[in-house]
């Protein structure tokens, strides 16, 4: 799957703007908002070949290609969108959409709030998965989209594509589901609320009002980064990469950087705190921690799912413990005890939660032989 | 894929199929390529799943289109709810499980009926190998003794004993030989043995 595979080459980012105000899960709302896309391929005449991919915490619109201004700026699932790739742009047209209260142009808490004239920072409402995929479907509609062919995402992406059978089950076909869960756990939660601090208690945050001050909580974001990165790898892939190297050879005897995990770590975090906003890293977090499908159900997946109606794939990595396979066995029970058609991948990797994001032979034949059955059914 | 393609492919799943009703619920356990959720599926608009655990079959399994989940049969049948299938297949995987009394008792729990299939150690090829003092390598049995996968050897008589003890009744018992059953001294003729069993 590799160089004979092309980019999508140059892409254009396209804002699309809402009037209407959006009603949010926590009973806020906002008032009048706009979404950054991107879109690959071409929508068919019968509109039956769109699919939506979901994006998680860091990433944004820019799923495949690359700016005419910034080629190296390629975007996060390059290696999965593309002509020719897993998800072929030659069969489908893909969408990328930027969520709200992100920081990649979608209306965020560093744009305007209508009410005050002046940047959202703190008063930015909580926005929940759901409440994502009420926009996403929003955006459907200006696209003249009925139905998708598929809704796909990895992680809090896989989140969004869950939610969507839930919220809209006529509105797609299949659910593609990668390193995912159901739900947090109390741990994933801890890290979640670490990072949180890290963030409210840099005193460059100013309550979330940080723009008017021109400073960024940039010490808060790199610690947030450092310890989501910490659960994006394995303790294997951890010792392989960086084992106990010294950067320097020999101990330092002080606390500046001895480890290369450490180099790594702070190299991450400091080229995090240059682009990503401080409030962005709160809401979405929290929109991770507040997903629960079944909770309205006492608990019970399995009801939470009962009235899906798309066709299911699921993939997970046995060295992803942030969302391990037992988290996507969840699903795929309650999916199987609502007799759904479901296939499901447990990916042998070594690379921990980032798997998803990388080029896996077995994982990217899988989502392909998925895809070309989905554009089976479209011929 | 239709009855003649499966009968050219595995004469023995085509022997099998017919005892699987028209629209049954079905669980393949260790399903390999698929071939047979594949029949069920187009030919008897059966529904259902196969389990697997090797990621070569995995794929083949998605390219055909039948529903797949990746897990190992040591594990059990854990994702599947009391009851929940018509029939649950174990079609010539049984001898390659370390837990084969678990997994059976649990195929019992998840399905009404099962159909399993197992090389039978008791066909006349292997008994004589076994007298001329060497373990049994034959078409039914290619292995060497070093690097066989078939970790349990079982005749016809022994896994009868076994399906009663974990709460299945033998409704038929067949000795298939190049898919074509023996009823002639068959734990002696017949290279595979297949049972259909009913929970009790």
């Amino acid at each position: 799957m590799e160089e004979c595979m092309s980019s999508i080459g140059i892409v254009t980012p396209q804002a699309y703007r809402f009037d209407a105000p959006l009603i949010l899960q926590s009973g806020a709302s906002i008032a009048d908002y706009t979404l950054m896309v991107e879109t690959y391929g071409s929508l068919n005449a019968d509109k039956s070949n769109a699919v939506l991919v979901c994006h998680a915490l860091n990433a944004s619109h820019h799923v495949a290609g690359y700016y005419a201004d910034q080629p190296k700026n390629i975007g996060w699932w390059d290696n999965m969108v593309g002509p020719g790739k897993p998800l072929d742009t030659d069969k489908f047209f893909v969408i990328g959409v930027n969520n709200l209260g992100s920081c990649f142009g979608s209306t965020g808490p560093m744009h305007p709030n209508p009410a005050t004239g002046k940047p959202y920072g703190a008063d930015f409402p909580v926005v929940t998965v759901e409440d994502w995929v009420r926009a996403q479907a929003r955006l459907a509609d200006v696209l003249g989209i009925q139905q998708f062919a598929a809704v796909m995402g990895g992680s809090l992406g896989g989140m969004q594509a869950l939610a969507w059978s839930m919220l809209y089950p006529d509105r797609l076909r299949h659910c593609v589901v990668i390193a995912s869960t159901p739900k947090l756990s109390a741990q994933n939660i801890a890290f979640n609320d670490v990072a949180r601090q890290a963030i409210l208690t840099d005193p460059d945050f100013h309550g979330g009002d940080f723009y008017a001050h021109q400073v960024v909580p940039r010490r808060g974001l790199r610690v947030a980064r450092m310890i989501g990165h910490i659960t994006y790898l394995s303790n294997d892939d951890m010792a392989e990469k960086f084992g106990r190297e010294l950067r320097n050879g020999e101990y330092q005897f002080g606390f500046g950087v001895d480890f290369e995990i450490e180099s790594y770590l702070r190299y991450q975090g400091d080229k995090f705190s240059d682009y990503f906003d401080a409030n962005t890293y709160l809401l979405i977090t929290k929109a991770l921690d507040y997903f629960d499908p079944a909770q309205a159900y006492g608990g019970n997946l399995t009801q939470a799912l009962a009235n899906t109606k798309a066709e299911f794939l699921l993939a997970s990595f046995t060295t992803d413990w942030r969302f391990s396979p037992e988290r996507s066995r969840e699903i795929v029970q309650a999916l199987v005890d609502n007799r759904r058609k479901v296939s499901y991948a447990e990916i042998d990797a070594p690379h921990g939660h980032d798997a998803f994001l990388l080029d896996d032979p077995r994982y990217l034949n899988l989502v392909a032989a998925y895809y070309n059955r989905i554009a089976a059914e479209l011929a | 894929m239709n009855f003649s393609e499966l009968k050219v492919l595995r004469p023995d799943l085509a022997f099998i199929a017919h005892w699987i009703k028209q629209g049954a619920h079905v669980l393949d356990v260790g399903c390999g390529d698929g071939v047979m959720l594949d029949y069920l599926q187009t030919d008897k608009q059966c529904s259902g799943y196969g389990t697997e655990i090797a990621d070569e079959q995995v794929l083949v399994c998605a390219q055909r289109g039948i529903n797949v989940i990746q897990q190992d049969m040591e594990n059990g049948l854990g994702i599947f709810a009391d009851n929940a299938f018509d029939t649950v297949l174990c079609l010539s995987s049984l001898q390659m499980m370390k837990h084969v009394e678990g997994l059976l008792r649990d195929i019992a729990r998840v399905g009404n009926e099962a159909i399993v299939s197992f090389p039978n150690f008791g066909y006349w090829p292997h008994r004589t190998a076994l007298l001329r003092g060497k373990m049994p390598v034959s078409k039914a049995l290619p292995y060497e003794w070093y690097d066989t996968p078939n970790v349990r050897c079982a005749t016809i008589y022994d896994f009868a004993d076994l399906a009663d003890d974990v709460g299945l009744d033998v409704l038929e018992c067949v000795a298939l030989h190049e898919g074509k059953p023996i009823t002639f001294l068959p734990n002696l003729r017949g290279s595979l043995a297949v049972f259909r069993l009913k929970k009790k």
